[in-house]
């Protein structure tokens, strides 16, 4: 097994220049996008930089109470990005408590089973392998989430007639809702089918190519990687079909109503 | 009998007590934005609102709002359709098909595709769709609006009928002769308050 090469700071900036060039282009081209393309890119490199600081002294530390510091506050930060993706949420954080609620409950679930069982770490709460696993699973998570609430608002927005229709002719609110949250739940699922069924084809994805660059055996990414997809698939379905069920259950009531009131006015 | 304490939405509804006999149709009226719809839609509870309802004697809480809603059918002045075909919206085909010659529509109406419909076409089987479950009383907004004369003459002969049978109808029009016709009550609302009309 070979080394990884190691990277300088001037192979990073070499590799940059084509987002630069892109960057200028825009400008040029006044495409509007280059300044959140800029910033965006920013963002990535000091986050970076900074989680491997931390990534390193986790690593050096191992705790139970610094690991599960670490994933609240990515759970936090999860949950405060489903809901600041919505086009309409919940009124009085709903949005926020229902998403970290989802995210919290289905990926934490998925993660420490597979740290126990499966992959049986010792101790289960090392951070070389929790925190990794755990964002990925989030990450997943959070896009299928976002995009299955943000499916089952925009349906019950433009089926608001039709569900009121069903409603009025003696249907429950779960009746009535059923196509819409079909609708919703393929929303959330399609980016995580996509990605399973384009996954050894198309992509490589980015855990296995960072650990063959690294120097180790394929076969043995490959594994790593099936449990990954696999965790992530499974933490992702669960997260998609509580978050939007749970929504549902919160846009209507006990007496069979739409109430679309308890939803914020559309971001302009 | 249909007996409404008064319907609350504050600031929106507040219309006071008001009964519905067996066999009698009521007519309303009011300026747009009056409290029509908000009236119709909080007497079959679509929306949050305050007051006792009860028909022969029997509170609306006290049963689920979909048994609730089979007793009260609303018809909404524009209807909602969820399938991509009339018939998938008929949980009785067989009663449905009795009763299209009624609304003057032809046998195959059931076969036909719901975004071809014209709006009377979707009136008039929205109705049937509402017939067919066997409501006690009939909540109609604009009914008989995008009607021809003749459609609108079969569609009223039908209401006759449904009030001979024993059962009720609230009435939403703007058509002061059918009113006439059909309602032993006429009452406006204005700003969410049901009036008595001065004269019959």
């Amino acid at each position: 097994m070979n080394p990884p090469i190691p990277l300088t700071w001037l192979d990073l900036l070499l590799a940059s220049s084509f987002l630069l060039i892109a960057a200028i282009l825009g400008l040029i081209m006044q495409l509007g996008v280059t300044r959140s393309f800029l910033v965006a890119a920013v963002r990535m490199t000091v986050q970076l930089l900074l989680i491997g600081q931390i990534l390193t002294w986790l690593f050096l530390n191992t705790s139970l109470w610094l690991t599960l510091a670490a994933g609240t506050l990515m759970l936090l930060a999860a949950g405060y990005e489903v809901q600041a993706r919505q086009e309409r949420r919940l009124a009085r954080g709903w949005s926020y408590v229902l998403g970290t609620g989802t995210l919290t409950v289905c990926c934490s679930i998925v993660l420490f089973i597979s740290l126990t069982t499966q992959i049986g770490v010792e101790p289960w709460y090392d951070p070389r392998y929790a925190i990794p696993l755990f964002g990925m699973l989030l990450g997943n998570a959070m896009t299928g989430v976002s995009l299955g609430l943000n499916g089952l608002v925009a349906r019950l927005d433009a089926d608001t007639r039709a569900i009121e229709a069903q409603l009025l002719l003696g249907a429950d609110r779960w009746q009535a809702l059923r196509p819409t949250l079909r609708h919703a739940m393929r929303s959330g699922f399609m980016p995580i089918v996509n990605s399973m069924a384009a996954t050894g084809l198309i992509s490589l994805p980015g855990m296995m190519s960072g650990q063959i660059l690294a120097g180790n055996d394929p076969n043995e990414a490959v594994r790593y990687q099936i449990l990954v997809m696999f965790i992530i698939g499974g933490s992702t379905a669960l997260s998609v079909v509580a978050s939007v069920m749970l929504t549902a259950w919160r846009v209507t009531d006990t007496r069979d109503r739409l109430r679309l009131d308890r939803l914020s006015a559309a971001k302009k | 009998m249909l007996e409404v304490e008064g319907l609350r939405r504050p600031g929106l509804l507040d219309s006071g007590p008001f009964t519905l006999a067996s066999g009698s149709c009521l007519a309303l009226r009011g300026a747009s934005g009056a409290g029509k719809s908000l009236l119709l839609r909080a007497l079959v509870d679509l929306d949050p609102n305050e007051g006792r309802v009860s028909l022969g004697g029997r509170e609306r809480r006290s049963m689920p709002a979909a048994a609730w809603r089979r007793l009260l059918a609303y018809l909404p002045a524009e209807s909602g359709w969820w399938a991509s075909d009339v018939a998938s919206h008929m949980h009785d085909r067989a009663a449905a098909q009795a009763l299209l010659p009624a609304v003057k529509l032809p046998p195959e109406a059931l076969d036909w595709q719901v975004p071809r419909l014209s709006t009377g076409e979707r009136q008039r089987l929205a109705l049937v769709r509402a017939l067919i479950q066997k409501p006690e009383i009939l909540l109609l907004d604009e009914p008989t609006a995008a009607l021809d004369p003749e459609a609108e003459a079969a569609v009223e002969i039908l209401f006759t009928g449904f009030l001979a049978a024993g059962k009720s109808l609230i009435l939403v029009t703007h058509n002061a002769a059918q009113a006439e016709r059909l309602a032993s009550t006429r009452l406006t609302i204005a700003k969410g308050r049901l009036l008595q009309e001065a004269s019959a």
